[in-house]
């Protein structure tokens, strides 16, 4: 059985304390443990950022790429092992701005991959930019007379680019996130849990306190229907006194990896290599 | 010495089938025993402008084109105008004689017209216009004098697989059409004869992309993703088309970015992976093949150069991404780079390079360009004897289990590390892009710093012992040492044959691996020789600098060409006369 103490390493985090990271990571531990996926057998991917280090702190395998470089590196593990369960995490910077074009073609794939983005609204780690979430009007060391762009909408962004499981948390509630989590790893294909984690250092706007009185579950909405495309994209495009979280969209479709007859028998890293035979390769070209 | 040879070419506008046209041609001669080597000159358009496809055949073994054309098939004008100047003494050209005129007076007097009702002839036999292709095939059949029989079954493999037996039909008889017309309406043209040659051994005729694809399923690599890019696209097709076939995973991507780093994200996982590029596609790729430098994942990247910078020449030959290959990615990291320069050590290179790439943990660029790329050569059957892979360092779970305590990037004597991948218990590693401590954590320390620095160069030292990166070609004693690297290998072999027989010794200095540079084999050279001459597809004679760098050692001479073409060996041999003489004042 996994258990919270094998997952947890001997450094502790280094993120500051009251960080909407902890509760990515520990709700993240929860989620495998309930889950119960051997450590060996789950691989986080990271970028760079406040949230590229979170592999750090959880015994698995892991491996911490460049900056918006998440998806790709997470996409090629899985195909090559289909029986790993891929997990990447990044920040709002790295994923829907450095990355965005992974991003987008990652949904498109379906590659059986869950994406955890620590969606803050700035960036933390170089000390309080914009980033392409930040609300317009945000004043940070890059924006001093407010940022002009307007922000992504990751919600809409995903349900537009077919992603089959689109999802938000919260950091500050651990119970609600870790389900999410649990559901993303499990659902096959491509999954979004895009996550509001306050930055308690350098984002003075979107605090623990002003998502606490916006945010409120799609579950307990009764008449909500998480497989409609269209309700799904009305509720996405919510934001401002409410913010919804929880599952907005899911549906089936058959995952990258699924297509490949090649893998269809055993997993890519387990084809023997030794002695291929070209031979028959080379009499084509005679 | 050679009884028979010759250049055939043929030009007419893009995306009429000039380039299946002369691979037909080119087939024809290597079924029959003959050596072939054919190139093509393309815009970078699909349709429009102006394309040709040059053969050339003869009965011993050869390395590159040569300049002049014997045969010159025109289907259209703008060929004849283009390409006169190109045909040999007594040449000939082919054309249509109802699509266009050629005017006696304007080429010369030894050449000689045949006009041959392409179009015409191929409706009559009942195809489509596109077939006059095969009706100028047939007429040079009858011109070479050489058995028809060897172009049908050539045709009736391209054109019959999919397409069926019928397809097939019709285009033979467009080239018989043509054949028989040249035989009745030029009874006494002289021709030039080419015999087959009997009972010689079956030979591919293969490009090198296709051989660097073929080294790279024999070596068992199961990952190859690429966006597309001239000239390295047709690694990605080739790979694509026995994806099933071969157990392969062949991506496209949507960008060079994300190519490298799937390979780098499959590779880590635990197969051989590989990804392609040309010198754009490269730039992109930079920062992550410095990820593969620190994290010690092992990657195979191929860069087939064209004429730079930014888009530059697409569909034209250069050789100016050395120096870039060699230091690709910020901070210091060992990678090895290599230049096979045919398209026997495209294949073994490539081979080798997933070996080298596991056993030392590092990336590997294999750097060819469009020349070396995407020309065809009819070359032996690959001995395939002695292939072994080896994986080196990959940890069994059974090495594992009875370790205390795993160390991803244990500080060892050879600076090689053992490796596990995800999925194997005791082996968890966190591969980070951040500088890391043996255990894999991230470090800020300095001693820690200057121990994996220091080790992960260690391996590169130990590499460096192992690896035989120039080769010589010609007379120890010369008089002339001419060097080079990559694709110019072919040329250059071709104008030796010019000097030796005139009797003036000569060698060539192959530099096969760029890093680890051959220091000791360069310089001893350099030392022994009395006239060292560079010859670069450059304008910065790039090798010439690294010699110096690794060396000491200036070359005496060097012979540079930037025009987005391959050097033809005509033109290697005049240059290098030049020196000779200039050298003797």
């Amino acid at each position: 059985m996994t258990n919270f103490e094998e997952l947890s390493t001997e450094d502790k985090p280094t993120w500051c304390p009251g960080c909407g990271n902890w509760g990515i990571l520990n709700a993240l531990k929860n989620a495998l443990v309930q889950l119960n996926l051997p450590k060996q057998n789950v691989l986080i991917v990271s970028g760079i950022g406040c949230s590229g280090h979170l592999p750090e702190w959880i015994n698995t395998y892991a491996f911490n790429s460049l900056h918006g470089r998440t998806l790709p590196i997470a996409s090629a593990a899985k195909l090559v092992n289909h029986e790993l369960s891929v997990i990447a995490v990044g920040g709002d910077g790295d994923g829907y701005g450095i990355g965005m074009g992974h991003f987008i073609h990652a949904m498109r794939r379906n590659i059986d991959i869950t994406y955890i983005v620590h969606d803050n609204q700035i960036y933390g780690l170089t000390t309080g930019q914009a980033s392409p979430t930040s609300e317009k009007g945000f004043k940070t060391k890059s924006t001093p007379h407010g940022s002009i762009e307007i922000p992504v909408n990751p919600i809409a962004l995903a349900i537009a680019s077919d992603a089959t499981f689109v999802a938000r948390g919260f950091a500050g509630d651990l119970p609600h996130l870790t389900k999410l989590i649990i559901e993303g790893i499990k659902h096959k294909g491509f999954a979004l849990i895009d996550v509001l984690q306050p930055c308690v250092s350098f984002n003075t706007l979107n605090t623990f306190d002003y998502f606490q009185k916006r945010v409120y579950k799609l579950e307990n909405e009764k008449k909500y229907d998480n497989t409609n495309k269209i309700e799904a994209f009305k509720k996405a495009l919510e934001w401002g006194d409410k913010i919804p979280i929880g599952i907005f969209f899911k549906s089936e479709r058959k995952t990258y990896e699924e297509e490949l007859p090649q893998i269809s028998k055993t997993p890519m890293v387990k084809h023997k290599i030794d002695n291929i035979d070209i031979s028959y390769l080379m009499e084509e070209f005679v | 010495m050679k009884k028979y040879g010759l250049t055939w070419k043929i030009g007419g506008e893009a995306g009429y089938g000039i380039a299946t046209t002369g691979m037909i041609f080119a087939k024809t001669f290597s079924r029959g025993g003959l050596f072939v080597f054919d190139m093509n000159e393309s815009p970078s358009l699909i349709r429009g402008g102006h394309n040709t496809h040059t053969v050339r055949v003869e009965d011993e073994p050869i390395f590159s084109h040569i300049k002049s054309v014997n045969i010159l098939v025109a289907l259209n004008k703008e060929t004849v105008d283009k390409h006169k100047n190109e045909i040999a003494l007594d040449g000939s050209i082919i054309y249509d004689g109802e699509s266009f005129t050629i005017d006696r007076s304007e080429v010369r007097n030894d050449i000689k017209l045949f006009s041959v009702p392409l179009k015409r002839l191929a409706t009559e036999s009942g195809g489509e216009r596109i077939m006059q292709n095969n009706v100028a095939l047939g007429a040079s059949m009858a011109l070479i004098d050489y058995d028809i029989e060897y172009l049908n079954s050539v045709i009736r493999d391209v054109f019959g697989g999919k397409k069926g037996k019928e397809v097939a039909d019709l285009n033979i008889k467009a080239a018989k059409s043509g054949y028989d017309y040249v035989k009745e309406k030029f009874l006494n043209a002289k021709k030039i004869k080419i015999e087959p040659i009997k009972n010689s051994p079956k030979r591919m005729y293969i490009t090198g992309n296709e051989a660097i694809a073929l080294g790279a399923l024999k070596a068992g690599c199961k990952f190859y993703s690429a966006y597309p890019m001239t000239p390295a696209s047709s690694i990605l097709h080739y790979l694509a088309s026995k994806e099933y076939d071969y157990d392969i995973i062949v991506k496209q991507t949507e960008d060079e970015i994300a190519a490298v780093l799937m390979a780098i994200g499959a590779s880590f996982a635990g197969v051989r992976a590989m990804t392609g590029t040309s010198g754009g596609g490269f730039s992109l790729m930079a920062e992550a093949i410095g990820l593969a430098g620190m994290t010690e994942t092992p990657l195979v990247i191929i860069l087939a150069q064209r004429p730079g910078p930014a888009t530059g020449l697409p569909t034209h030959t250069e050789q100016s991404d050395l120096r870039f290959a060699m230091h690709t990615s910020n901070g210091e990291f060992p990678r090895v780079v290599v230049a096979p320069g045919d398209i026997e050590e495209c294949f073994y290179e490539t081979f080798n390079a997933f070996n080298i790439a596991e056993k030392y943990q590092l990336p590997v660029i294999i750097i060819s360009d469009k020349y070396l790329s995407e020309s065809h050569r009819s070359v032996d059957l690959f001995d395939l004897s002695k292939m072994k892979i080896d994986r080196g360092k990959l940890i069994s779970d059974e090495k594992l289990k009875q370790m205390k305590e795993f160390k991803r990037y244990e500080s060892t004597v050879d600076g090689v590390s053992w490796r596990s991948i995800p999925s194997q218990e005791n082996g968890l590693f966190k591969a980070a892009t951040n500088e890391h401590d043996e255990y894999s954590k991230i470090s800020e320390d300095a001693a820690n710093r200057t121990i994996q620095v220091d080790k992960r160069f260690r391996k590169f030292k130990v590499l460096e012992s192992e690896i035989d990166g120039a080769k010589i070609y010609g007379d120890n004693d010369a008089d002339v040492t001419l060097i080079g690297w990559g694709s110019t290998k072919g040329p250059i072999l071709e104008a030796m044959k010019f000097f030796q027989k005139e009797k003036i010794k000569i060698k060539f200095l192959q530099v096969l691996y760029i890093l680890p540079f051959p220091k000791e084999k360069v310089k001893d050279v350099l030392e022994n020789s009395n006239k060292t001459i560079l010859i670069e597809n450059n304008k910065t004679a790039q090798l010439g600098g690294v010699i110096k760098e690794f060396t000491g050692k200036d070359v005496d001479y060097k012979i540079l060409k930037y025009d987005g073409r391959q050097f033809a060996p005509e033109d290697i041999y005049t240059k290098v006369k030049e020196v000779l003489e200039f050298d003797k004042l």
